[in-house]
């Protein structure tokens, strides 16, 4: 029962198998205000990612369950979920890597709006992304290539690779408690034209950002930095962000 | 389970606001007071006598130093502030109704000016030599201050 390779000899290419529980934190508006926890048993493989779970259980348990889901690879930034405790995407995440001999639990993503099961209400997450002006700003006409050095592009390297999971921001302790907090997604995404060298909107972006509600919010706990699935150093942006506001200039 | 987060956010006023300078704040107060409690510890409780040698006459003979009555002043300004800064981070944080965080807020603000008004009083009006009385109970404490008073 516990793998596929107890009885018969083990073959080559054979990939084990293993049962493990998932405890998904179910919510139905339609039915009851509360949210519950529901065990489901799935028979996984080693190759399996939490995203293949939940696949199999919509599919073969319970069609009703809602999540998000677009690639399935780790590049859209749809499936952000917390996982054990931790935020991550469920297509990332192999099941293997955790420990299968206890309930894995899934809930979502803390800090937003439940909607159903899995599914929140990014709005105010992408409202805040909005808020930053995340398109260059740029005085003269494009006329011809904005040239950029090899240096000047690694400058803002890091913060180039966000998804807009939110899995950074649902983890910060400031944004569970208040909602109007800009985030370090939003930051991160400020940084990464703050110091683009061919970008011209530096000073309105910092002047948004040194807001209440602002990067004066962040504590500094890197509670972001080691939930994103991309591994930006979300802290070292935010602060890079704060010492830019407190010079006055990228 | 759910939270309700209202949006978008409304910027007040633009450019200028307490809380950058609130956060500079807080990281030159932080890295002064590590020098001035430290440097208080050290001379409170390992130089000379160590901490046997802290008495009424100590403290007396501290504060009749302006270099000592500066440092504390300095340390108990700051930390308040500190300390009391810290604070309304953390009630703007966790107060949801605004009246609440409002009056908590203020209520900080009042606790700490009172206790920087006190501090600084103790601190500067501090006189050891009161009357004959109070004199008699110096002596039982430490020579030194008696002395001190007594001019002797």
């Amino acid at each position: 029962m516990a793998t596929a390779t107890t009885e018969a000899p083990v073959e080559i290419g054979v990939i084990p198998s293993f049962d493990v529980t998932i405890r998904v934190r179910r919510f139905n508006p339609e039915v009851s205000e509360e949210s519950t926890w529901q065990d489901f048993h799935v028979t996984m493989y080693g190759t399996d990612r939490v995203l293949d779970a939940l696949h199999k259980i919509k599919w073969e348990h319970d069609g009703s369950l809602t999540f998000r889901r677009s690639c399935a690879h780790g590049v859209c930034g749809s499936d952000a979920m917390r996982i054990n405790g931790r935020n991550r995407l469920a297509c990332k995440t192999l099941i293997k890597d955790l420990n299968i001999n206890e309930p894995i639990t899934v809930e979502p993503i803390k800090g937003l709006e439940v909607e159903k099961d899995l599914v929140v209400d990014m709005n105010p997450f992408y409202q805040a992304y909005r808020d930053i002006k995340p398109f260059l700003i740029a005085n003269d006409k494009p006329e011809k290539e904005r040239l950029q050095s090899a240096e000047q592009r690694a400058r803002f390297d890091d913060t180039t690779k966000c998804i807009l999971c939110a899995a950074c921001t649902t983890s910060c302790p400031v944004f569970w408690t208040d909602g109007q907090y800009f985030g370090p997604a939003a930051i991160v995404n400020a940084h990464r034209f703050i110091f683009d060298s061919r970008d011209e909107g530096a000073e309105v972006r910092l002047d948004i950002l040194n807001d209440k509600e602002g990067v004066w919010r962040c504590r500094t706990t890197f509670n972001c930095t080691e939930a994103c699935p991309r591994g930006i150093q979300v802290t070292r942006a935010v602060a890079e962000v704060k010492q830019a506001i407190l010079r006055g200039r990228a | 389970m759910s939270v309700v987060i209202e949006t978008p956010r409304s910027r007040k006023r633009p450019g200028f606001n307490l809380e950058k300078y609130g956060w500079m704040y807080m990281r030159l107060s932080g890295v002064l007071l590590i020098i001035l409690i430290f440097g208080h510890l050290f001379a409170n409780l390992m130089v000379g006598e160590g901490i046997h040698a802290i008495n009424f006459a100590f403290v007396a003979g501290k504060w009749a130093s302006p270099f000592w009555q500066v440092w504390d002043v300095t340390m108990l300004v700051l930390a308040l502030i500190h300390g009391t800064n810290g604070m309304r981070t953390l009630v703007n944080d966790y107060a949801e109704v605004e009246w609440i965080r409002r009056t908590l807020v203020w209520l900080l603000w009042i606790v700490c000016a009172t206790l920087i008004v006190i501090g600084i009083l103790a601190l500067t009006t501090f006189t050891p030599c009161g009357d004959a009385s109070s004199l008699a109970t110096l002596a039982k404490d430490g020579a030194n201050v008696a002395s001190l008073c007594t001019g002797k």
